[in-house]
């Protein structure tokens, strides 16, 4: 076999292995029951009380809600000053400027919401305070509320008829304490000893082959890199992200990173299964999502190894596929394989040029992002999936002969509401901001403004449009990466990506476990005969049949548009 | 079963001509808003409307020609008539049904009790049962048509309901007690009642069933809300899809017609399962009329494709009707034949079913007693719990059951044979009921009762066990023979030695456990049970209070029906969801027609989409709105009869559901377009 495909094969088999055990763990966590996890509890409840937290209380959904909304708005103010007087404060060895207000907003958005869509690079555009004290604590802090969200889920869907779903403070610190800690830690020291700088002090000075003196940024980078992948953020130290040398320096260090992006969404998974007791329904949802994924995968693999058509025709051999804006060190294969795992992840982390992919593997990768629940990022893939779930849950339960029910609780007139509300609002925020941007590119391309829109696209035609439909996807599903050819950072990409992203992030929160604090509340039914079974594979096709007519099918016209006449251009 | 029984067919001339005609009277806006899937579409053929005139009057064909946009008004008006026809057409059927119903009782001559006076010299006068009120009192008499729904007050009337229940045999009905309600519409064949009015005018069951068929007060049932919230949704989600594809076709240099924009649009929207979907409803209360079962709304039939467990009654239900006597036992030293002679002596004047029974086998065996007017019969009373006969030579011959005889043995100074104990004890543990007979105070045999258990009912239970229904066996025999029966029909749970309020009991400890329960009853005792369960089904013969309390109405009077009004109810949900993914599942095909087609004037290599090779831009359209359109009448059959239900367990049910209206309604289309598309390349 090919060693490169061998190469991902290992890659996700690895991932695979790790996040069972890990899902197992965090399902034994949860349910209270002693375990290697008990060590950090000190640390734990000198959060707690520093905070003036009381762990024991339990919360109702709204509370939830509440706490993680009003924290998040904290984060958001803190960041923004930090961002735009980063110039003036101190660990700035680099003498970097401050953000101005529009950029500052985009990236404290960006961060809290999990996104990480940098409208900069990260060596001129933060300083190490804020990398550390802004970027990187956001990474932690955004991941962990995603999981204290799907946390929340998971308690609604154990327990009979309650309104008591567990304590918002406790699921937010324990899953930093508990996962992304200790793993981020893991991570960190691999890549440290890889290569990837950990220090603070400012820019190296090299003499290159050539002879010229070369200033090269670093700075605490392991660290970031390491809770940039495990929490699905993405947002790298450096502008070029993981297909810097120092960030991503070798294969084995792209084969961790790889499998950090996929561990902990797929970990949850599993986790789900064993703290429910209902082990056939993870592996349900497992197989449905894992059926995508691989399609995906497949695809993008398949075209860039295969190489431009283009380029074929003018008799020049692509022994190693399609090279154009990918690392030698990584190959054609692995960066395919990434590009769909950090777009189904929420990740946004590259280490190759999205932009310079074949059109399907471009497909494949907006595709992903516009479904957004193959695995999907720390605990919102989940809930994203949830939404999916409730509404075949519906359909079938219909065509079984009862009224829908998920897990015992009926799903009515409400609950739908929530759920068509969630549903609708992915392919409207990504539809709607690539056709006003269409609008405006299209009517007024010399708007007096401080890039024109008509110098906003590198490339003309197809590509053009696919770069501008990738940028508000990757807003839209809280990605974080880019086609990027596109001219970002000014007033009105800053502005709003930011709004797509805020909608894009707190909705799909909020609607998951609104239904499921609301189902909980519920009169709880047995299961008979005659009850639809969700755990089996007949219904996770159902489920999958949703997400493909529902979620992608939506976007059939903008996809044809783009990656797919660019696609059927180059291969006449 | 009764829902043969009704079967007519779907589409009766009279009945489409009423549906023709209405389908155009509910083009107007204000009952097309009720349905948000089918008002959009309206919208789009106005806008249509509009473009054919535009480009009629202006000669600018930059919108395409007035011929293929007058074709693609056509095709969008003509679905929107598919849609209110089939809407139509159940209404009509539904009213039709509920009409005849209703014709037997329109304009009785009643008469009415006009009180005069302190002392009741009551005057009967003639007025027209329309003129009756609430409270009113009237007179029927042999061969008078009862004018209104009511409860006898005093009297007692053989009735023939066969105007209402179909069932020729009469029955009896009288004054208080739980067979005291009459029918408006029926016969009274004998004797003279006082009847009370207990509806007002317009508001009887039926009066309230027509109305519901009728649309004026059918109401959503909260299942028929989410599911059209998620059809509104997929709805606003392809409005999103049509309306952003305007600057992202301006950006790629590639113009759209109107008419291409609104036909990928109304292709996309869910149409079909819109345009169905309260024909959908309406259908299922008509099914559960048309099995003679009266539902107060729609939701008590959807309710019911959710029950979980069934209370049902032994009698009638699991057995026939009473109990008969099957076997005489006698004891050692007495002649079988004298014994036979005893039993048949005891029952000649015991006038229930069982006595009668007795007689009746004693006939077959050969002893054939007759009364004689020397005997002086001994009635059954609570006191004796005995009844009997003493004969002119001073025999006193007394059947009961094992412990008044045993008491009545004991007191007269005899000992109570052991071989009788034991044939009683064994009796009972295989069903029977023994009772005892006695001879001036002497245990001389016993007579074996028994059950007999209803032919082809085993196999309904267990359909009802497939569908994941629990079935519960309530009887007033003591626990040994409720459990033998219980055991022998198959039913998963009994209630023996039931009283009114252990029904009651039962219903509430199943729905703690978070179980929905339907219950059959008549009686004014059921009345609180019925109220409780969550679907009750009184019988028409049942008190007024039982009547009220139900959610059901049977007009059969029939004890099995339960079982048909779980299955309508299932399948009402069934035909929603199944049409649903359908309609969906059209969409696939659809974008595969249209996409390629927008663009591929302006964008050659996509001609690549267009995988099913149609044949221009403007026959893809056409050819996907009409499937569009046809297949809402096509289905019009389906929707009205309800997908069969199949008692095959969820699982499989969803897989098979799953492989004919979803992978049925990806390919369907596909070939569907397709030949449409070759028909219109005939002419374009």
């Amino acid at each position: 076999m090919n060693k490169e495909i061998l190469g991902i094969l290992l890659t996700y088999g690895l991932t695979i292995l790790l996040a069972i055990p890990l899902g197992k763990a965090i399902a034994r966590w949860l349910n209270g029951e002693r375990s290697a996890w008990n060590a950090m509890a000190p640390l734990e409840h000198l959060i707690y009380r520093l905070a003036g937290v009381n762990p024991a209380e339990e919360m109702n959904w709204k509370q939830h809600l509440k706490a993680l909304l009003t924290i998040n708005l904290v984060w958001f103010a803190y960041g923004f000053f930090m961002l735009i007087f980063q110039g003036s404060l101190p660990l700035n060895p680099d003498g970097n400027p401050s953000q101005s207000p529009d950029l500052a907003f985009n990236t404290v958005i960006s961060f809290i919401v999990n996104c990480d869509l940098q409208h900069y690079s990260g060596e001129s555009g933060l300083t190490y305070l804020t990398q550390v004290f802004v970027a990187s604590f956001f990474q932690f802090v955004s991941a962990a509320s995603g999981i204290a969200a799907l946390f929340v889920l998971f308690r609604a869907l154990r327990s009979k008829v309650t309104h008591q779903l567990g304590n918002f403070w406790v699921f937010f610190v324990q899953s930093i304490t508990r996962i992304l800690l200790p793993l981020a830690f893991v991570v960190a020291v691999i890549l440290a000893l890889s290569g990837t700088p950990a220090s603070w002090a400012g820019k190296d000075s090299i003499a290159t082959l050539q002879g010229d003196s070369v200033q090269v940024s670093r700075g605490p980078a392991a660290a970031m890199i390491a809770i940039k992948q495990l929490g699905t953020n993405g947002g790298g130290w450096f502008g070029a992200n993981s297909a810097h040398p120092l960030e991503n320096p070798n294969y084995l260090t792209n084969m961790v990173e790889a499998i950090s992006i996929l561990l902990v969404p797929v970990a949850l998974v599993f986790a789900l299964g064993f703290y429910l007791k209902k082990q056939r329904l993870s592996r349900v949802i497992y197989a449905v999502m894992t059926v995508g994924f691989v399609v995906l995968v497949s695809l993008a693999v398949s075209q860039e190894i295969a190489g431009s058509p283009v380029i074929s025709k003018l008799g020049i051999a692509q022994g190693s596929g399609s090279m154009e804006g990918k690392e030698v060190r990584f190959g054609a294969a692995a960066t395919g394989y990434w590009s769909i795992v950090t777009t189904a992840t929420s990740n946004g982390s590259v280490n190759g040029m999205h932009d310079s992919t074949m059109p399907l593997s471009g497909f494949a990768q907006i595709l992903d992002m516009m479904i957004n629940a193959f695995y999907g990022g720390v605990g919102v893939g989940l809930l994203n999936y949830f939404v999916f779930l409730i509404i075949a849950v519906f359909i079938s339960g219909l065509m079984v002969g009862r009224t829908p029910e998920f897990l015992g609780r009926k799903i009515e007139a409400r609950e739908m509401k929530i759920a068509a509300l969630v549903a609708i609002l992915h392919p409207l925020l990504i539809l709607a901001g690539t056709a006003l941007s269409s609008h405006i590119l299209v009517h007024h391309p010399g708007a007096a403004w401080a890039v024109k829109p008509g110098a906003w696209l590198n490339n003309p035609g197809y590509h053009g449009y696919s770069e501008m439909l990738y940028e508000y996807t990757s807003s839209a599903a809280n990605n974080g990466s880019g086609f990027e050819g596109l001219a970002d950072n000014n007033l009105f990409w800053n502005i709003s990506c930011g709004f797509v992203l805020i909608l894009g992030r707190y909705l799909p929160i909020i609607g998951p476990v609104a239904i499921a604090g609301i189902l909980a509340g519920k009169k709880w039914t047995p299961e008979s005969a005659g009850t639809l079974k969700s755990d089996s594979y007949t219904f996770g096709l159902m489920t999958f049949a949703v997400i493909v007519i529902i979620a992608a099918l939506s976007f059939f016209p903008a996809l044809a548009l783009g990656p797919l006449a660019e696609y059927f251009s180059i291969n006449k | 079963m009764a829902l043969q029984k009704n079967k007519t067919g779907l589409f009766q001339a009279d009945l489409v001509g009423t549906a023709l005609k209405q389908s155009f009277v509910k083009l107007d806006p204000r009952l097309m808003i009720k349905n948000p899937v089918m008002f959009t579409v309206e919208i789009g053929t106005l806008v249509m409307l509009a473009v054919v005139l535009y480009a009629a009057f202006t000669r600018d064909h930059s919108q395409g020609s007035v011929g293929y946009n007058g074709a693609v008004f056509a095709v969008l008006l003509i679905t929107l008539l598919f849609a209110n026809f089939a809407e139509a057409i159940a209404e009509a059927r539904g009213k039709a049904q509920a009409e005849s119903l209703r014709r037997t009782r329109q304009d009785t001559p009643a008469k009415k009790i006009i009180p005069v006076g302190e002392i009741t010299t009551n005057e009967v006068k003639l007025v027209s049962s329309s003129q009756l009120q609430l409270d009113d009192r009237f007179v029927c008499e042999a061969g008078d048509v009862i004018p209104m729904d009511g409860e006898i007050v005093e009297g007692i009337a053989t009735i023939d309901e066969s105007a209402i229940t179909g069932e020729s045999a009469p029955v009896i009905r009288e004054a208080g007690g739980d067979k005291s309600s009459v029918t408006g519409g029926t016969k009274v064949l004998s004797d003279r009642i006082v009847v009370q009015v207990t509806t007002r005018p317009g508001e009887t069951f039926l009066d309230k069933m027509i109305a519901l068929v009728e649309g004026a007060n059918r109401q959503k049932t909260p299942n028929e809300i989410a599911l059209t919230i998620l059809l509104a949704s997929f709805t606003i989600v392809f409005i999103i899809v049509c309306v952003t594809l305007k600057p992202f076709a301006d950006y790629a240099q590639t113009p759209i017609t109107i008419a291409a924009f609104i036909s990928l649009f109304v292709c996309l929207i869910p149409t079909t399962i819109g345009g169905l979907l309260s024909a959908i409803g309406i259908a299922g209360m008509d099914r559960a009329l048309r099995a003679n079962v009266i539902a107060k709304s729609g939701k008590a039939v959807e309710t019911a494709g959710d029950v979980d467990t069934l209370l049902l009654d032994k009698t009638g239900t699991i057995t026939i009707g009473n109990r008969k006597a099957t076997h005489f036992y006698s004891t050692d030293g007495l002649g079988e034949k004298e014994f036979i002679e005893l039993a048949a002596l005891s029952s000649l004047a015991d006038d229930t079913p069982e006595g009668k029974s007795i007689v009746e086998l004693a006939l077959q065996n050969g002893v054939n007693q007759r009364r004689d007017p020397a005997m002086q019969f001994v009635n059954f009373t609570a006191e004796t719990r005995s009844s009997g006969v003493n004969l002119p030579g001073g025999r006193q011959i007394r059947k009961g059951a094992q412990d008044a005889i045993r008491n009545m043995v004991t007191k007269a100074g005899h000992s109570f044979p052991d071989a009788i104990s034991s044939r009683v004890q064994s009796i009972a543990q295989n069903g029977g009921t023994p009772l005892v007979v006695a001879e001036n105070g002497e245990a001389k045999g016993v007579i074996e009762l028994q059950d007999i258990i209803k032919p082809g009912i085993q196999q309904r239970f267990e359909r009802l066990r497939k569908m994941g229904v629990k079935t519960v066996m309530v009887t007033g025999d003591n626990p040994l023979t409720a459990k033998y029966i219980a055991t022998k029909a198959g039913v998963d749970d009994f209630i023996a030695e039931a009283k009114p309020e252990d029904k009651m009991n039962y219903i509430k400890k199943e729905q703690a456990t978070g179980k929905l329960v339907a219950m059959m009853g008549d009686g004014t005792n059921d009345a609180p049970a019925l109220a409780q369960a969550d679907v009750g089904v009184a019988m028409n013969s049942g008190t007024q209070a039982a009547k009220e309390a139900g959610n059901m109405v049977d007009l059969d009077n029939d004890p099995t029906k339960l079982i048909e009004v779980v299955e309508i109810g299932k399948q009402l949900l069934i035909t929603r969801g199944t049409l649903t993914t359908f309609s969906i599942a059209n969409d696939v095909a659809k974008y595969f027609a249209i996409v390629p087609a927008l663009f591929v004037a302006s964008i050659p290599a996509l001609q690549g989409l267009n995988i099913m090779h149609l044949k221009s831009p403007e026959s893809a359209i056409l050819s996907a709105v009409i499937f569009n359109a046809i297949i809402i009448p096509l289905l019009i059959p389906l929707a009205l009869r309800g997908v069969e239900y199949k008692p095959i367990g969820a699982s499989a049910l969803l897989r098979r559901n799953l492989l004919i209206y979803g992978f049925g309604g990806i390919i369907v289309p596909f070939i569907g377009i397709k030949l449409i598309d070759l028909l219109i390349g005939l002419f374009l």
